[in-house]
């Protein structure tokens, strides 16, 4: 039977024209079949989520009532005055790019070696093995990776442990429990594309590079590294920007470190325009860092 | 690249190095479960499992499981929807703004979670609590399912992409009608990907913390927010340990699973 007899055997004759027709009529207008397939997605995309973000940012420009805590729909430019003036702001600011930019470092400088031996030093037999067990752990949840750096870094934990017999302790929560705990969390998104882009590396390249006379040290400078660096670009768009929008990490093993995600929340109740000031910073900051890094050509291998 | 003895042992070393930063927290995790301490300080004075069976009694890992279990299967079904359509949309047709759209869809992934959060917050606080609809379990699937619609898509357009639309041509040529070309040969061909793309927004539904915190009503609690409320409490700190175990252990499902269902989609990454 063939598809058009089995469908037609299905139903009755009204229902048959029916969906025919709807059919036909589809098929001959591919911009209905586009506004049909575009209409519900679009309103949920652009009118929910464009529109709410929409909201949020014109109401950075609104300012609160001091004694009643109201949001005074009047447009002005208080809250980005008092943002670029106030030298705690600035502070955090600039702590929140640095820590960004610390755990992009830490990742890249731990990422490399571990995506060498994955792509090119290992058993070819072992590679999918390995890239399994980088990704298994992206499949963990991110509050029982964070949980398990409470726990190392706590007191008497395994951190302190480790480090006593050197008459040291562990760093215990603060800024750099932070730095370490968002390196543990995006690590394996630098280490898939850097992965993926040594795997592909052509041989001949370094095979030419060798029968040039240059020896590993400078290959890796001159070959490896200019054709690795754009994976490294596109991994580092999710290490930064990740980090520097995150503040439920630094809640937990942060002490009293305070980053910009940690200002947003901490004035969502109070002052509502402000916090979606301080909230505009890293999406200007991110949107900064990929146009800067869309001239690596990272992106397109994003 | 020939590759000196020293420079093998270092990489080996160092990639070990790697793999042993990247495993021990998770295994600590394990461990630390079977503590009969409260305190977390290492190493723990001895093993039990005393605490698993009082973790599976706790009312309130269980209703949140089972509220991160809803919210994720509502999400994940108005993503699959949603996710496809515009997959099929930029696929397979050629439009003004298609790069716009492609945009767009990404971007609820790609600003920090708190951008969204308090975006949708307010937008829900001034337009659906005048409805008298306030923030509940409705309005966390709405959420999640914002910035899972994304992995649907990635999913769908990759396999899209690779199959061309000449067997759907073949169908129609035969004498299928839009509709039987889909059922008999476009769905079957894009399967495999809408089961992984709806694997990934469940778990990363499942996973989420900031979105949530801001469109959870008083009396929605999902798994994480539990676990953020009561990992600071010494009081519950052996069923936190438990309930963190038990979700290292289940990671392993969707990787061995999304292995499974083809080696192209799920793997390649996370979004």
């Amino acid at each position: 039977m063939t598809a058009v007899e089995e469908a037609a055997g299905r139903g009755g004759r009204g229902e048959r024209g029916a969906v025919r027709r709807l059919a036909g009529a589809l098929h001959r207008h591919p911009r209905l079949r586009l506004a049909l397939l575009l209409t519900a997605p679009l309103l949920w995309l652009a009118v929910l989520y464009l529109g709410s973000l929409t909201v949020l940012f014109v109401s950075a420009f609104w300012t609160t009532d001091a004694f009643t805590s109201q949001v005074v729909r009047v447009w002005s430019t208080d809250n980005f005055h008092e943002l670029l003036t106030t030298p705690v702001y600035r502070q955090v600011v600039l702590r929140s790019v640095g820590v960004a930019l610390a755990v992009t470092a830490l990742c890249v400088v731990i990422a490399f070696p571990v995506a060498f031996y994955t792509a090119r030093v290992a058993r070819p037999r072992w590679r999918p093995l390995l890239v399994v067990a980088i990704l298994t752990p992206l499949w963990a949840s991110y509050l029982v990776k964070v949980y398990a750096w409470r726990l190392i870094l706590s007191e008497g934990g395994l951190a302190d442990w480790t480090l006593r017999p050197f008459g040291l302790g562990g760093p215990g929560f603060g800024l750099a429990a932070a730095i370490l705990t968002l390196t543990y969390l995006w690590l394996p998104y630098m280490i898939l594309p850097i992965h993926t882009a040594l795997e592909q590396l052509p041989v001949n390249l370094l095979d030419a590079s060798a029968d040039l006379g240059a020896r590993t040290w400078r290959t890796v400078r001159s070959v490896v590294l200019p054709l690795v660096l754009p994976s490294v670009a596109a991994g580092s768009v999710f290490t930064f920007s990740l980090s520097l929008g995150d503040y439920i990490t630094v809640q937990i093993v942060g002490g009293k470190t305070q980053l910009i995600g940690n200002l947003v929340y901490s004035n969502i109740e109070l002052n509502l325009p402000m916090a979606a000031a301080l909230a505009t910073v890293p999406v200007v900051v991110i949107v900064l860092y990929l146009l800067a890094m869309r001239r690596t050509g990272a992106l397109s291998s994003l | 690249m020939r590759l000196s003895r020293t420079a093998r042992i270092v990489l080996r070393v160092a990639a070990g190095l790697g793999f042993a930063v990247i495993y021990v927290p998770l295994l600590l995790v394990l461990v630390n479960s079977l503590n009969p301490d409260r305190s977390a300080s290492w190493p723990p004075p001895g093993l039990t499992v005393h605490w698993w069976s009082v973790a599976w009694h706790n009312t309130g890992a269980r209703e949140a499981v089972w509220t991160s279990v809803k919210a994720g299967l509502g999400a994940t079904a108005i993503a699959l929807v949603l996710g496809t359509l515009i997959a099929f949309a930029v696929a397979r047709h050629r439009f003004f703004g298609r790069d716009a759209v492609s945009f767009v869809v990404v971007l609820p992934i790609a600003l920090p979670g708190i951008v969204t959060g308090i975006a949708l917050n307010s937008a829900f606080g001034t337009v659906l609590e005048p409805l008298g609809v306030g923030l509940g379990l409705f309005t966390v699937v709405v959420g999640h399912a914002t910035f899972c619609i994304v992995v649907v898509f990635n999913n769908v357009a990759a396999r899209l992409r690779r199959t061309s639309g000449s067997y759907e041509e073949a169908a129609m040529d035969l004498g299928a009608h839009t509709f039987r070309a889909f059922v008999d040969i476009t769905f079957p061909l894009v399967r495999s990907a809408l089961l992984a793309g709806g694997l990934l927004a469940f778990a990363l539904s499942f996973d989420e913390i900031v979105v949530t915190t801001f469109t959870a009503g008083a009396g929605v609690r999902t798994l994480p927010l539990w676990i953020f409320d009561n990992m600071t409490r010494p009081q519950q700190a052996p069923v936190v340990n438990v309930v963190a175990a038990v979700l290292v252990l289940l990671s392993v499902i969707p990787i061995y699973v999304a292995q499974r269902l083809s080696a192209d989609t799920a793997t390649e990454s996370r979004i």
